[in-house]
């Protein structure tokens, strides 16, 4: 127990540092790679309250795939970072403000009225055997599998969504016309002249 | 003893971190869009420890479901900002006024 503690504790103060890392980096692919980085630790954390197969989804989708695609528009995009840089301290004040007042109204909450409620104190261990993975299939594939049915589809409008925002027809691009190329007759292309010769002059 | 207390506690803090980075970073679109991400997953570690407190699975099938739908979001937010740099040059977001009316 006391070693979960340490674990908790080690990996949630690489977590929030890694997300100032990405609050506060300038150039943001330092900032994508400590997002990369706070995906991981979240990973660990729900690992370690046995939410298996939301921690390796976590990395799998996150980390392999919106990252990347964070990354790869990031290095598209040719950002002028002074641009964006100026002008970046001036809500700073605002910002600590809101957080502060924030944060201490949530602890607030949740260690003052998690008391009264109740809230407080380990989770209960699930029983021996317990298979989250299995556990999380059996639900999903019965009891929510129209809202299961619906995040297919959602993913589907993300695709037909990001193919139609993103393509476009350039002007004066080259461009092949296969069934122009294949349809072409000889008689098309050349024109045979009958003609007299011309006197020389 | 970790408990529910420590994982709501690490939630609100990155929630209200992720918050700060949005009034912070006002003008990098692409750092409001992760902040967004990051915001996601506070609520995730929500969902998860009351899932984890409470012993019903329920909790957890909807964080699948918030994947989802973030993942959606991500790649749209994305496309729409490929767009947008096509067209202005800048995902500065001070610039982006053309719909004030």
């Amino acid at each position: 127990m006391i070693f979960q503690t340490v674990l908790f504790y080690a990996f949630a103060g690489v977590l929030l540092l890694a997300a100032l890392g990405v609050v506060f980096f300038r150039n943001p692919v330092h900032s994508i790679m400590c997002l990369v980085l706070a995906f991981f630790q979240s990973a660990v954390l729900w690992m370690l309250i046995e939410a298996e197969f939301l921690a390796i989804v976590l990395v799998l989708v996150y980390v392999g795939a919106v990252m990347v695609l964070f990354l790869f528009v990031v290095m598209m995009l040719d950002v002028n970072l002074e641009s964006v840089k100026r002008g970046l301290t001036r809500y700073a004040p605002l910002a600590a403000i809101i957080a502060l007042v924030m944060t201490a109204e949530l602890i607030q909450v949740i260690w003052l009225k998690g008391q009264e409620a109740g809230l407080t104190g380990a989770f209960t261990p699930y029983p021996e055997g317990y298979n989250n993975t299995k556990a999380l299939g059996s639900v999903l594939y019965t009891e929510h599998v129209y809202a299961f049915e619906i995040a297919a589809v959602v993913l589907l409008l993300a695709i037909v969504a990001a193919i139609t925002l993103t393509m476009r027809k350039r002007p004066g691009l080259k461009v092949q016309n296969i069934a122009k190329q294949v349809a072409v007759r000889a008689k098309d292309r050349i024109r045979v002249i009958k003609m007299d010769p011309e006197e020389r002059s | 003893m970790i408990g529910l207390n420590h994982y709501l506690t690490l939630s609100a803090m990155l929630f209200v971190l992720s918050i700060a980075g949005m009034v912070i970073n006002r003008r990098n679109l692409i750092l409001l869009l992760m902040c967004v991400e990051l915001m996601l997953l506070a609520v995730n570690f929500n969902f998860i420890a009351f899932s984890r407190h409470l012993g019903d699975d329920a909790g957890q099938v909807f964080v699948f479901f918030v994947l989802t739908v973030a993942a959606a979001e991500a790649a749209i937010g994305l496309a729409i900002l490929v767009v947008l740099f096509r067209n202005r040059r800048s995902i500065n977001v001070d610039e982006l006024n053309t719909m004030k009316g």
